[in-house]
């Protein structure tokens, strides 16, 4: 247990509630214990025998929120815990804490400018600048390859010529998702915020999707200090029937082991207002203001202690 | 057969890639927050030491080697075969000169070694850290030179070369780090 870190997580969580109420953004709390789960193919949720029934525990208060946000609520933020099965090494703890938040009429581009601001505030040694690239940006320079063009056996070429040695064969976006995560990640500057943003299509989740080149290209946006990933932010998509198409096909993609959640997809059809919103996983913040490389050295007791 | 899902590659663990025997060195939970978790590995062959880098998919599994370390004792070697004896069940296994490597140099008989069995074959043997040797060969030495630091080479009785001090004669008995191959002191007699 380190008692530094208590000591910087309590300074930075007051930090952040200072943040959000300079911007009148109002802090919420909702249910970490849902009747539904994730649909997403690449989250797992924990489930908990409440007697009666399953119920599980949320990966991110997103659903909800936006149940807040389609009843009138305004601006929010929430800082919570959240909890993803299997997600256990140095930049990952299964349980951890999230910092969510929604503005109302913001485009993601502006979005990305407030996430910027907060870090820059939380994680005092930052000095430069942030840098803004499209995905397919940083796959052309770190790769010489088109992410959204290339199909899996260029990609997969591609990572094999990298000196990435896998033996699987994978979507084109599994490719991308290892191209990305073993060789461009790794060429970030350490000491400045990367933002990419214009994500595939494919993966939208449930964020509003653009033309750019020609391509569609998701309203989707990623901040990183270094290799090291700190949130995901989404121009929210408004539409109640695309909502549902995703979270559909992705249960039907999982074998239905989690009920969709229904409540939120009937507030999405009541309203959802214009927005963006994002998530930063606040442990790494905290990792990155401390400048230490391993998760555990922020949790006072990580999973395995805990 | 057995297998470890990729979550359970932890270090140390024993797998078999490309149909060789490779323990696990470093292992990295990697995952884009929105996409797929791999298990990002540095695996070192057992049977040529060369270590690699390995990814796996985080729903993959990889097979299990059937490896195990054993404590056994050297007895003696025909030229081309080592045998080595189990200090508990007295069993007796040959190991071979691949396995052996730079294990010949530091062994005359009786050492207490881990042998490394893959599939019940010897694979790897690793000697004490220390062995204690006598000088079968060496130019004369430089009476009372402690001090300058030179080397000399010298033949141990087991046939390895190594450098030692300047002032080591002949007969005399020298102190090694296996793991290094180095000259650490002289033993008196």
């Amino acid at each position: 247990m380190n008692l530094t870190a208590l000591h910087e997580r309590a300074r930075l969580y007051q930090q952040v509630r200072v943040f959000f109420a300079g911007r009148q953004v109002l802090e919420v709390e909702t249910p970490a214990l849902s009747q539904a789960g994730n649909t997403d193919p690449f989250i797992d949720s924990f489930s908990v025998n409440t007697g009666n029934t399953l119920r599980w525990l949320h990966t991110s208060p997103e659903y909800p929120m936006k149940r807040l946000l389609a009843a009138g609520s305004g601006d929010i933020y929430q800082l919570c815990k959240v909890w993803r099965k299997d997600e256990s090494g140095r930049h990952h703890n299964p349980e951890f804490t999230m910092l969510e938040w929604y503005r109302l009429g913001f485009t993601y581009p502006q979005l990305m400018q407030e996430v910027a601001e907060l870090l820059l505030a939380l994680i005092p040694h930052l000095q430069q600048p942030p840098r803004f690239c499209t995905y397919r940006e940083l796959f052309l320079e770190t790769l010489g390859i088109d992410p959204h063009l290339a199909g899996e056996a260029e990609l997969a070429n591609c990572a094999h010529e990298h000196g990435v040695n896998i033996d699987s064969s994978m979507s084109a976006q599994g490719w991308r998702d290892l191209l990305l995560t073993h060789c461009v990640e790794s060429a970030f500057p350490a000491d400045r915020l990367t933002f990419i943003y214009h994500y595939p299509a494919a993966q939208s989740a449930l964020a509003k999707r653009e033309y750019s080149n020609g391509q569609a290209v998701a309203q989707r946006f990623e901040v990183y200090l270094g290799a090291l990933e700190l949130g995901n932010g989404y121009q929210e998509q408004t539409d109640a029937a695309q909502n549902r198409q995703i979270l559909e096909q992705d249960a039907a993609a999982r074998g239905h082991d989690v009920p969709v959640d229904e409540r939120f997809l009937a507030a999405l059809e009541s309203g959802l207002p214009e927005c963006a919103g994002v998530a930063i996983g606040i442990d790494r913040v905290l990792m990155c203001r401390m400048q230490v490389n391993d998760i555990k050295q922020v949790i006072a007791f990580p999973w395995e202690v805990a | 057969m057995a297998t470890y899902g990729a979550n359970d590659l932890r270090v140390g663990v024993k797998i078999i890639i490309n149909g060789d025997p490779y323990t696990v060195v470093e292992s990295d939970f990697v995952k884009p927050g929105k996409g797929q978790a791999f298990t990002r590995c540095r695996v070192r062959n057992l049977k040529t030491g060369r270590t690699i880098e390995q990814t796996f998919k985080s729903t993959e599994t990889a097979e299990a080697a059937d490896v195990e370390d054993r404590d056994m004792e050297y007895l003696y070697t025909d030229g081309s075969a080592w045998t080595f004896m189990d200090s508990a069940s007295f069993e007796q296994l040959e190991a071979n000169e691949a396995a052996m490597g730079d294990a010949v140099k530091w062994l005359k008989g009786n050492e207490k070694c881990i042998v490394t069995l893959w599939n019940g074959v010897p694979l790897q043997v690793t000697t004490p850290n220390f062995a204690e040797l006598k000088i079968t060969q060496t130019d004369p030495g430089v009476r009372g030179d402690t001090a300058t630091g030179g080397t000399k080479p010298a033949t141990l009785e087991t046939g390895a070369v190594v450098k030692v001090p300047l002032y080591m004669e002949e007969g005399e008995i020298l102190k090694i780090d296996t793991r290094t191959g180095e000259y650490v002191s002289r033993v008196k007699a």
